[in-house]
Order: structure tokens, then C-alpha cells, then sequence
């Protein structure tokens, strides 16, 4: 089989590349350039590029660095920016799998020829005996990505391959050094890939919009704090909001960007019993109305599952209603929605 | 010509204007350098003269070929030093106002962008506006760079005439062309002779890589960017590179020798080459072949609406044809060219770009294998496109062509002109003596 394997210069797509090779797969390495400014990796990620390069030469197959930075500042950057300026909270990563890689590059990977796309994702892609296919959690829970891959529904997931999705990352190490990879011990990506950890997301954002003081109140609206860059505060938040010490941890409950306003409540403020979702995805159908299947909701990339039930509304919305109360969502935060191990679908949390 | 180990298969190999094979005179003259023969030339004993005498007969060869005095040649490591110094070495040398022309290749383009030099604009055909110039001519003007010909687009640019016009308008300045894609084709003493800094590169010319030559006509103000041992005349300090040297000066002479015939060959086969394309691709576009506009006989430069060309690229690079869609980056990808958006040339256009650099080691059979997987390949990604494989009308997927960054003062034509591109070269050829 033909299988375009995105090497992104990390460990889990260098094995990934290895592991389908050794399966006798026809291989080619495509490293995506995705962001040309600035990166923790220096810049244009060169030294990724090169990582990648590399691996692909040890591993005697052909490679190739495609530039994708006009889709990704349209698809991703600008979004994550206009996101801040309204006060949401964006996951460029999600933006990211939905509009590139799993979209732009498959569709560039079928364009010349390829119908298989494999990437390093610690996620597996697990078929139904209907025949349909659905993501599942990477066999290293601590390490599952099946949060940042809900948005792939049958078309995206009846065409990728996630080879290393049942391995532990300390597996892949191990593969990865047997093999002899350069990037065998190379560290983890970490956070945003356009944000550097020197100049930080305030660094970023505050070249690109201005950043507005705002007030904090209470639920009295009293003044009580402030803050030096209202689009940067998210609900839950509890550091940096100028509180007197002393008393209850409070924690921002709401973010009015437009008049620059921080309400900040208990930890019981901060509670909520449902979210409604927007941008709503479904791995295959989504599930019957009526009062809504039982599933769990994970709310960040790394939360615990909640018990929940789901309720479609249309076809691009849902209503998420957990059983008992869990923390408020941030506005433009995904909900993922589980069927034990399997990703059923997921959205955007809603205001 | 051997295979890759990553794409078993033969080659096609259509990139000279990236770099050429060796050409086997070069080889020849080195493989004494790589073996047994060794020597610093600045020593003083019978090996370092033997090195000497090496490099001073290749420094021999480069001035006759170049058309100037033998102690005009300045030895550098390749293309972008020779660029580099002369730009950088003016300016330190004599303070002022420098300009290049909007399709400079990087290594004039990024110079001039450091000592805080402006562009100067090409027409629709991507042919230098003398107009512009002389617009742009003060007193205080101390440097223009105007490359001899175009490295993507192959257009042969006015050189004699920007420098008469320099003269006249800015008796202070000091002219400077980079013939590095020039010196296979065109007869170097004719074209350059009013330029006071001519930099050459030995491997686009069948000579090895790492290796090139600024020739500074004596008199011209410069200083060196490398402080050393003060070889080269105090102006490029460090060891020679003896082999790469003999090898380049070998590589010169053999395309001078056998210029004129080649310019009629490979220009003939990149004619075949191109007309067949714009026969067989409806809707393709050739760049830089405009009525009365020069090209170089090597290069094929095509603009392929509704398709991308690093899509077409990895097509072509399967069915073993080596091509390129512009000058190349470090990391392996495309940018955005800023040399057809000085001819006004949009993303539509431009973002299916493609270069075919034909060289000395062309041949009939390289045509005829690019005549079969080039329209095919097209055809294939059209069709894939019309099944939303890939964005129909969305635009380029990278970055738009390069805006004048800020900062960058430009110096537009008299009068902006509409995107003219013809769909057969109807342009006279590079000069055939």
C-alpha cells in the first residue's frame, strides 16, 4: 500500500514511518510547514524539517517539506487571534487536525496518488462490525491524543493509519532507539507551536491586537481586582486577577471582552450542569433523539471523562448535560464525547 | 546519470539552473588536487608554488572568460560570497544610497535589504525599467545591482545600458551584475563590460560546488567581509580551495569553448520542450518569453493555472523528472517568488509555477520523457482538483507572493503595467556568437 506519512520531526511519526516500512508499506515522508514565523524550534521550524529529513534518509525513503502556511494562518492563526479578541478560549491544535493536516494534506496525498495518510498520533482508529470506523484512546492513556482528533469523521478516518496508537510512548522510545532515530530521545512538543516559550501567548497576541486592561468584579459587581489584558483571561482562572489575599479561592466564572469586565465567583460559581455545543462532529451518526445517550464528555485535552448524556440539536449543535456539576467550560474550549474508549463526536462548547 | 537510492528509476534532469552536473574537464583538472597534488598557494616552497602557479593560471582562465584583468579576480566560496561582498563591501566602502533591481536573486536581495537599499522595477516581462532608474538616480547613489540574467525566469536584463545610465546620472556608483545564471549562456566580456563587479558560481556552469569569483574591476571601492591571512588581494581572506579552483576554471573554459553550439542546442531543445507543453497543458502560460525580452536558450519557465507545484513537483520526482518551481529555501520548501510578483504575476498563476533549467548534459530523450509526464501529471492533479482533492480557486496554499516588505523602499516603473504573458515565445534568443 502507498502511505504518505506526515514526519512532523518527532519521535511517534519517525516510528510511525518505521513501523508501516517494516510492514512493507510504500512509504513517503511529507514534513508539513505550517507556521513561518518564530517557533520554539527556530524559524520556519527548520530544525524539525531537518529532524525529519533525516529520519527519512536513515530510513531510505523519499521526503518531501510541503508549505501549507497560507491555509494555516487562515485556518489557524487568524482564528486563534480573533478568538482572543472576542474572549474566547481557541484550541489551535483541533483547528489545526481539522483544516490541515486531515484535511489539506489528505487532500494533497490524494491528489498525487496517495489514498493512505499515516501520522504519529498516540490515538487508534478501531472499525464497528457495522463496518463503520471510529477513533479510539492510544493505548498510553497519559499520552492519548484522541481528545485534539475528534473532528475526523468516516471520510478522514477510513483513509489514516495512526501507527503508533497501540504502542506506550516509552515504547516508541525504545523502537525508535533500537532503530537508531536521531530523534529517539528528542523532547515532547509542548504546547502551541506558534507560541514561543520566550515570548509567550501575550508576546504573540500583542503584536497582532491590543491588549485592554479590564476591571474585575465580584458577583455584586464590585470592583475587586485587575488585569493588564482582559483577552487573555479564561474562565476557571484563578492567578493574576490583582485579588486582595485571604478567604475562598475565587476564580474568573465569565469574560466580557467588550466591556473589559472579569467576573470572578466561588469555586461553586464556577459549577454548570450542561454545556450547549456548537461545530458539532459525529464520528458516524449521531446518536438518537430523545433524552440522550449515555456517554462521558472530556472538556480539556487532558481532563477526566465526565458521565454525561448527549442530546443532538439539528445537526450542528448538542446539548451536553452531565450527571452532577462539573466545572464551566471556557467559551471555544472542545467537548469531546466518549463511548468508553471510542470517540463518538465532540464540538465546540457554546456561549 | 546514477539513481537516488529513495526513487529507484532513470532521471530526467531538468534543475541545471540549480546546479549542473560536472562537467568531465572540471573533474579532470581537480582529480590531480584530490590526490596526489596539495599545496597552500601563500607558502613559500616548491608545493605551495605548484598550488600557486595552479590557482594563478585558473585566475588566467576566469579573466579571459569573464572579460577583464587576471588581478580582477577575487577567488570566494560560491555565488552568494561573491554577491555578499560586492554589495557589502561597497557599501562599507563608500556610503550610500543602494539599489537592486525586484528580481535580484537572495543573496543581492537580502544585502541590500540589510544596508537599507530599495528595489527597482521590472516590466510585465520582467525586464529591468530603465526608466525607473533613472528616476531613482541621485547623486548620492553608490550602488546598483542588476543581475545579467534572471535565475527563474531566465529574462536577460540591460545591464550595458542601466550602467551607461549610472554614468551619467550617479558618476559615483559602482555597478554590480550577478551572472551566476549568465555565465553558461552569454558571452560574459560583452554583456558584463559595464559592470565594475561581476560575480560568477563555478557549479552553474558545470564546475564543482563551493567555489565561485568576484571580479572587481580595478579602482572599485571595497572593503573585505572576511578578515585573515589577506589572500586576494587583503579583500578574501582565507586558504584557497585549489581543487574547486582548477576545477571551476576548467568547467568556464569548456562552456565558453562551446557556447555558441550549445546555446543553439539546448535553446532548441527548450523550445521543443516548451511549445510542446503549451500545446499538450491547456491553459499554460510561458513566464519571461515575451516579445523583445532576452532570454537565457536553457530555461523554461511555465505558469500552470489550477494546479500547485509542489503537488506537481513530487508527480514529476516520482516519474524521475527533476525539476524546480522556483529558487530553492534551506529547508526544503517553497516560498512564494518574489520574482513573479514583480511582473505582476498573481497567486493564480504563479502558484503552479514551474521551472525547466535545461544544461549541457541535455538531451532529445530528456525532452521527449518530460513531453510524456509533465501533461499527464498535470492532467492527473486537474482531475484529482475537479474531485476536491485539492481547493479549486482558493488561492495558493502558501504564502501569497512576497509584498514589499516594510522597511523596503520601492521604486516603481514609470507607469504600472498589466501582466502581459504570452502563450509562445516570440522573443529573440541570448545573443548566438
Amino acid at each position: 500500500m502507498k502511505v504518505l506519512v506526515a514526519m512532523s520531526g518527532g519521535v511517534d511519526s519517525s516510528v510511525a514511518a518505521a513501523r508501516l516500512i517494516a510492514a512493507g508499506d510504500e512509504v513517503v515522508g511529507v514534513t508539513m510547514k505550517l507556521w513561518g514565523g518564530e517557533s520554539d524550534t527556530g524559524c520556519c521550524s527548520v530544525s524539525d524539517v531537518d529532524d525529519a529529513r533525516r529520519v527519512a534518509q536513515q530510513l531510505g525513503i523519499a521526503h518531501h517539506a510541503w508549505t501549507f502556511s497560507g491555509d494555516f494562518d487562515r485556518h489557524v492563526v487568524d482564528p486563534y487571534v480573533d478568538a482572543h479578541r472576542r474572549g474566547v478560549t481557541p484550541n489551535p491544535c483541533i483547528e489545526c487536525n481539522r483544516h490541515l493536516k486531515f484535511d489539506r494534506l489528505l487532500r494533497r496525498a490524494h491528489a498525487v496518488g496517495f489514498e493512505t495518510v499515516a501520522t504519529g498520533h498516540h490515538a487508534r482508529i478501531v472499525t464497528r462490525p457495522d463496518g463503520t470506523r471510529r477513533l479510539a484512546r492510544g493505548a498510553d492513556a497519559a499520552k492519548d491524543q484522541s481528545y485534539v482528533l475528534y473532528v475526523l469523521g468516516q471520510a478522514e478516518l477510513s483513509r489514516t493509519l495512526l501507527p503508533v496508537g497501540e504502542m506506550t510512548k516509552a515504547e516508541v522510545r525504545a523502537e525508535a532507539e533500537e532503530l537508531g532515530l536521531r530523534t529517539a530521545h528528542k523532547p515532547d512538543s509542548q504546547d502551541v507551536c506558534f507560541i514561543t516559550s520566550s515570548r509567550g501567548r501575550r508576546g504573540f497576541l500583542g503584536g497582532r491586537i491590543d491588549l485592554r486592561p479590564g476591571r474585575v468584579v465580584d458577583d455584586a459587581g464590585r470592583d475587586v481586582g485587575s488585569v493588564d489584558a482582559v483577552e487573555l483571561v479564561t474562565v476557571g482562572q484563578r492567578r493574576g486577577l490583582g485579588l486582595p489575599g485571604g478567604g475562598a479561592p475565587r476564580y474568573v466564572v465569565d469574560v466580557d471582552v467588550p466591556t473589559a469586565t472579569v467576573r470572578v465567583g466561588t469555586d461553586c460559581d464556577l459549577l454548570c450542569e450542561q454545556v450547549t455545543l456548537e461545530r458539532v462532529v459525529w464520528s458516524a451518526d449521531p446518536p438518537g433523539a430523545g433524552p440522550g445517550s449515555s456517554i462521558a464528555a472530556q472538556c480539556s485535552a487532558h481532563g477526566p471523562p465526565r458521565p454525561a448524556r448527549v442530546e443532538p440539536v439539528g445537526t450542528t449543535r448538542a446539548v451536553v448535560r452531565f450527571d452532577g456539576r462539573v466545572r464551566r467550560v471556557a467559551r471555544g474550549q472542545s467537548v469531546v464525547l466518549y463511548e468508553g474508549d471510542e470517540v463518538i463526536g465532540g464540538g465546540i462548547a457554546a456561549a | 546519470m546514477p539513481e537516488q537510492p529513495d526513487r529507484p528509476g532513470p532521471i530526467t534532469y531538468l534543475d541545471h539552473a540549480a546546479t549542473t552536473p560536472l562537467r568531465p574537464a572540471a573533474r579532470d583538472a581537480m582529480l590531480p588536487w584530490l590526490g596526489e597534488r596539495f599545496g597552500n598557494p601563500s607558502g613559500d616552497h616548491r608545493v605551495a608554488r605548484a598550488a600557486r602557479q595552479a590557482v594563478d593560471e585558473a585566475r588566467d582562465v576566469v579573466a579571459d572568460v569573464v572579460g577583464c584583468r587576471p588581478g580582477d579576480v577575487l577567488f570566494t566560496s560560491g555565488g552568494t560570497e561573491a554577491d555578499n561582498m560586492a554589495v557589502r563591501g561597497v557599501h562599507a566602502a563608500r556610503p550610500g544610497q543602494v539599489l537592486c533591481s525586484a528580481i535580484e536573486h537572495d543573496a543581492v536581495r537580502s544585502p541590500v535589504r540589510l544596508v537599507g537599499g530599495a528595489t527597482v522595477a521590472v516590466d510585465s516581462r520582467g525586464v529591468f525599467d530603465l526608466g525607473a532608474l533613472g528616476a531613482a538616480l541621485t547623486p548620492d547613489v553608490s550602488l546598483l545591482a542588476l543581475m545579467t540574467a534572471n535565475n527563474e525566469v531566465g529574462v536577460v536584463q540591460p545591464v550595458a545600458e542601466a550602467a551607461e545610465l549610472v554614468r551619467r546620472r550617479a558618476p559615483r556608483a559602482v555597478v554590480h551584475t550577478d551572472a551566476v545564471q549568465a555565465a553558461s549562456w552569454l558571452d560574459l566580456p560583452t554583456v558584463v563590460a559595464g559592470a565594475d563587479l561581476i560575480a560568477v558560481s563555478s557549479h552553474k556552469v558545470g564546475g564543482p560546488q563551493g567555489v565561485g569569483a568576484l571580479v572587481a574591476r580595478r579602482g572599485t571601492p571595497l572593503r573585505p567581509l572576511l578578515l585573515g591571512g589577506g589572500q586576494e588581494r587583503e579583500l578574501r581572506s582565507g586558504t584557497h580551495n585549489v581543487a574547486g579552483i582548477v576545477g571551476m576554471a576548467a568547467a568556464l573554459r569548456a562552456a565558453a569553448a562551446e557556447r555558441n553550439g550549445a546555446t543553439a542546442r539546448v535553446g532548441a531543445l527548450r523550445d521543443r520542450l516548451a511549445d510542446g507543453l503549451l500545446a499538450a497543458i491547456p491553459g499554460a502560460v510561458q513566464t519571461g518569453a515575451a516579445e523583445g525580452a532576452r532570454r537565457l536558450p536553457g530555461t523554461a519557465h511555465l505558469c500552470i493555472p489550477g494546479i500547485e507545484s509542489e503537488a506537481l513537483l513530487f508527480l514529476l520526482d516520482e516519474a524521475g523528472v527533476c525539476a524546480s518551481a522556483a529558487s530553492a529555501c534551506a529547508s526544503g520548501a517553497h516560498q512564494a517568488s518574489h520574482v513573479l510578483a514583480a511582473m505582476g504575476i498573481g497567486p493564480d498563476l504563479g502558484s503552479g509555477a514551474l521551472r525547466l533549467s535545461l544544461g549541457w548534459t541535455s538531451a532529445d530523450a530528456d525532452v521527449d520523457h518530460a513531453l510524456r509526464v509533465i501533461p499527464a501529471a498535470v492532467a492527473r492533479l486537474r482531475g484529482a482538483q475537479d474531485r476536491g482533492a485539492e481547493p479549486a480557486g482558493r488561492g495558493p496554499s502558501g504564502p501569497a507572493p512576497e509584498a514589499p516588505r516594510a522597511g523596503d523602499k520601492v521604486v516603481s516603473p514609470s507607469a504600472a503595467q498589466p501582466p502581459t504573458i504570452r502563450s509562445r515565445d516570440l522573443s529573440g534568443e541570448a545573443p548566438q556568437r
